[in-house]
């Protein structure tokens, strides 16, 4: 199907990817989130008719707006990349990752789009409650979008409803609920979002904290804690429990992720949680090297995790690539043999329908088809190419796990100090908040690390490596537009952050 | 409902859909006319602001539709979107570049501290209307004079130009389709500020857009006769029905034309739409010419996205090898997403009734100097 591999092309096309998707995700959790604050903000305003309710409404929609024009600049080259650097990707699933893309256009963007206009210049051109109705819908629509990337992110870590077609060259869709309502789906799309809601009240709290530092607009900086440490609270135990949650999806359908976000080598029984440690870079599969330079575990916890029991068996790495016979698990040298077979049965099949030999197409068919669920693994070198790098993926974890349960804490004290009125008087909280909202920015990029990086080989798991995947073009080309985008999305990020610091610095108009 | 109908039948309404959305995105393209217009009608910051104000309310709308139209193809015609995207990779990079720097311009322009100053915004929007808008022009026309890719037998796109996609700006016909985008786009631009706003007192600035109406229409026409010329008179790439072979044949699309005569009705009454938007708007004093300019506009388009696809043509040929060529027949999906998907689709009349109903309710009331200078400034573009 291919017959080489350029590993410059494919790794910076892999790098122009985690390049964009992180820009994406410094603006886009701030606009998922931010959103509903506002659309809370300006519900308070509506039912009570206050108008400071209103100018702090205003004021966020502000920063919003800064930031949403930004986040759409960077969305725009995410969808389209994966026609320009991933384009066999494009053709073998497009029959079903495209839908998902165009749903996000049609139920998503628009709604967006259209009420946005309202949102900041309808004030007086349309009712109070319209433009609350478009506040709300701007907020849903946001979500919405992120609902449908993540559908279609979620059938690349967990491909369900569809099946290879042979005459095609592609897998196809057969079952669009399987798809939509697949366990990944609902996990990613949760998952994200709160974490989306989370960040964007510590966004909310960090500059209100300012504010009371600096002793001004005290009265909307405490309102707007109130309601943010609410929902950051809230969000914030819904995020530890989405994120056990994609755990436990991870451990039955990509335990090699699971196994390196964990640093867990040989798999075992009653498998430990490392709480922290400083991984061994140097271990590669099979060796004798140890795992961790040093690390701290509690025993049981992993595995309770993985299968909510706590004396069962977690596959480490070692497992995953060489089989563990006695827990039944195939290892990779076996399903690249496989996989070999069907690449080449498939080929067979092409050529003998091109010549018009049906009696063989019919037999290499069949053939084809009783390997054709490994013929991803028939495309990797070596049973160790299936490991994903393990530091980043353990780390990476580690950080997103521990700013996660901080964050917590933080919105409780926020909360706890706010509903005792003495908010006012702990200066000492104001930095914490103003750390654990840079912490969460870091927290939200690990998030994504762990699943895109955590996943390598695969663009679709098990089905096909990143290397098939790719455009067929020179890296040179693909090289220079990494550079490019980095350039842009640096400068616009520099100019993103000036003007919310201006902004920040002018602050709310104050009521009289 | 639609399980039962024929792929065939899904496939051509998919097509029709996408022309549809890709059609309507030209008509949007009023906004990006109207960033290029921004420098010539604009003299001073409140004719700027209502400028970028009027328009820059309905960005989002334009670049939504553009996102759509890509997810549209790739959802409906993943073959063309892998081909196309990871082909000619340069050509749609640059154009993606250009809505890059959109995006944030119209935001971040008036703002303090925006590190570009608001000459260096303008210079974006005016790239992205300018440049953008040629570009994709230049796109569309490789429907018709071909594209330099070869596809191998499991469907994967080898592209055999080192420009990748670039080199169709050398050629005459698409350039010409481009540059006829761009006008256009500044006539309908024109068409919606005089529309759009409220010029009393600015009797100078309503003048000056009155002429660009016109003047832009002027421009447009010599690119329009270069096109419709060279598709009428062209060589065109043909899909035998019976063997499925694809081969050149004389005045290819001006026998689709004849074949399909609603097309060549549609494509008459939409430039004669487009003309009698600009004469009312120059002669008559009439402003609202932007809907039968963007209704003409529409009908163009669906011509031209019709004539591409329909009737035994490839929609997108390959010059390299014509049997790789992209027809709406081998490049769709399967018959299970294409139903998926149109069910998806009866969303779309929903969709296009609340972006009315809120179109109507922004501007049913003309935008006012007031509303963007003064103590408004601060709270609009």
């Amino acid at each position: 199907m291919i017959e080489h591999f350029d590993l410059g092309t494919v790794n910076w096309a892999r790098a122009q990817f985690a390049l964009t998707a992180m820009y994406h995700w410094i603006f886009v959790p701030l606009t998922l989130g931010l959103t509903f604050l506002c659309a809370f903000f300006e519900t308070i305003y509506v039912k009570t008719g206050k108008e400071e309710w209103k100018e702090l409404a205003k004021f966020w929609m502000k920063l919003f707006g800064i930031n949403f024009a930004i986040g759409v600049a960077t969305g725009i080259i995410l969808e389209f990349e994966f026609g320009t650097n991933w384009a066999n990707y494009s053709w073998m699933v497009g029959d079903i990752f495209g839908a998902p893309l165009a749903i996000e256009g049609i139920a998503a963007f628009f709604l967006e789009a259209t009420f946005f206009a309202v949102m900041f210049f309808g004030w007086d051109r349309v009712s109070k409650g319209f433009h609350l109705f478009s506040t709300w819908m701007v907020a849903i629509g946001s979500n919405l979008s992120a609902l449908w990337i993540l559908v279609a992110n979620g059938w690349m870590q967990f491909p369900t409803g569809m099946t290879f077609n042979p005459d095609t060259a592609r897998f196809e869709m057969q079952n669009f609920f399987d798809v939509v309502l697949s366990p990944y789906a609902i996990s990613k799309f949760t998952h994200a979002t709160t974490s989306g809601f989370a960040l964007s009240s510590l966004f909310v709290i960090a500059i209100s904290s300012y504010y009371l530092a600096k002793k001004r607009h005290v009265l909307m900086a405490k309102r707007s804690i109130a309601v943010a440490a609410v929902f950051g609270l809230v969000s914030s135990l819904m995020l530890a429990f989405t994120g056990d949650e994609a755990a436990f999806i991870d451990a039955k359908h990509q335990p090699m992720k699971l196994a390196a976000m964990e640093g867990l080598w040989n798999g075992q029984t009653a498998a430990p949680i490392v709480a922290f440690g400083l991984v061994n870079g140097m271990k590669e599969p099979g060796d004798y090297n140890e795992p961790f330079i040093f690390e701290f575990h509690v025993p049981g916890i992993l595995s309770l995790l993985a299968n909510r029991k706590i004396d069962s068996f977690v596959p480490g790495i070692n497992d995953l690539v060489f089989g563990n016979k006695n827990q039944g698990i195939t290892g990779a040298a076996e399903k690249i043999e496989k996989g070999r077979l069907a690449v080449k049965y498939l080929a067979e099949y092409k050529e003998a329908q091109k010549s018009g030999d049906l009696a063989r197409a019919s037999s290499a068919l069949n053939r084809f088809n009783l390997h054709k669920s490994y013929l991803g693994y028939g495309h990797l070198q070596a049973p160790k190419d299936i490991v994903p790098p393990v530091s980043i993926t353990f780390y990476s974890f580690h950080i997103m796990v521990a700013v996660g349960t901080g964050m917590i804490l933080i919105f409780f004290l926020y909360l706890a100090f706010t509903a005792r009125g003495t908010l006012e008087k702990q200066t000492w909280l104001y930095p914490l908040g103003f750390i654990f909202f840079l912490l969460a920015f870091m927290a939200g990029e690990a998030g994504w690390v762990v699943a895109e990086v955590g996943r390598q080989p695969w663009a679709i798991q098990d089905l096909l490596p990143v290397t098939v995947a790719r455009t067929d073009i020179p890296s040179s080309n693909v090289k220079l537009t990494f550079f490019m985008f980095f350039v842009t999305f640096t400068l616009l990020l520099i100019a993103e952050v000036r003007i919310m610091l201006k902004q920040i610095q002018i602050g709310p108009k104050e009521v009289k | 409902m639609f399980e039962n109908l024929a792929l065939t039948t899904l496939q051509e309404l998919w097509w029709v859909l996408a022309s549809v959305v890709g059609s309507l995105f030209l008509f949007m393209t009023f906004v990006q006319g109207g960033q290029t217009l921004l420098w010539q009608l604009g003299k001073n910051e409140t004719e700027k602001s209502l400028i970028l104000n009027s328009i820059g309310r309905k960005w989002e709308l334009t670049f939504t539709t553009l996102v759509l139209f890509g997810g549209a193809l790739f959802a409906a015609f993943p073959k063309f979107y892998a081909t196309s995207f990871g082909g000619a990779y340069w050509v749609w990079i640059a154009i993606l570049f250009t809505f890059i720097v959109q995006a944030v311009s119209f935001e971040f322009r008036k703002k303090p501290d925006n590190l570009f100053g608001p000459r260096g915004y303008e210079a974006f929007l005016f790239i992205n209307g300018a440049l953008g808008i040629l570009l994709i022009g230049t796109a569309v026309g490789t429907f018709f004079t071909g594209a330099n890719f070869v596809l191998n037998e499991y469907n994967l796109v080898q592209w055999t130009n080192p420009l990748r996609g670039l080199e169709a700006a050398g050629n005459m016909f698409n350039l010409s389709l481009g540059l006829f985008l761009v006008f256009n786009s500044r006539v309908l631009g024109a068409l919606y500020l005089l529309n759009n706003i409220d010029f009393s007192g600015l009797d100078d600035f309503r003048k000056r857009t009155v002429d660009a109406v016109l003047n832009n229409f002027l421009a447009a026409l010599p690119f329009l006769l270069v096109v419709l010329i060279g598709l009428l008179t062209m060589k065109g790439f043909d899909v035998d029905p019976a063997s499925g072979q694809v081969q050149m044949i004389g005045f290819k699309y001006l026998k689709n034309l004849v074949a399909m005569p609603y097309l060549l009705a549609m494509l008459l009454v939409g430039l004669g739409l487009v003309i009698y938007a600009v004469y009312s708007a120059k002669f008559r004093e009439n402003y609202r010419g932007i809907w039968p300019g963007g209704l003409g506009t529409v009908m163009v388009g669906l011509t031209v996205f019709f004539t591409a696809g329909f009737h035994h043509t490839p929609f997108y040929p390959s010059l390299a090898d014509a049997q790789s060529s992209l027809t709406i027949y081998n490049a769709s999906s399967s018959h299970y997403t294409l139903t998926a998907m149109t069910y998806v689709a009866l969303l779309i009349p929903g969709v296009l009734a609340y972006i009315a109903y809120v179109w109507r309710q922004m501007d049913r009331k003309k935008l006012q100097a007031s509303e963007v200078e003064g103590p408004k400034a601060q709270e609009s573009y």
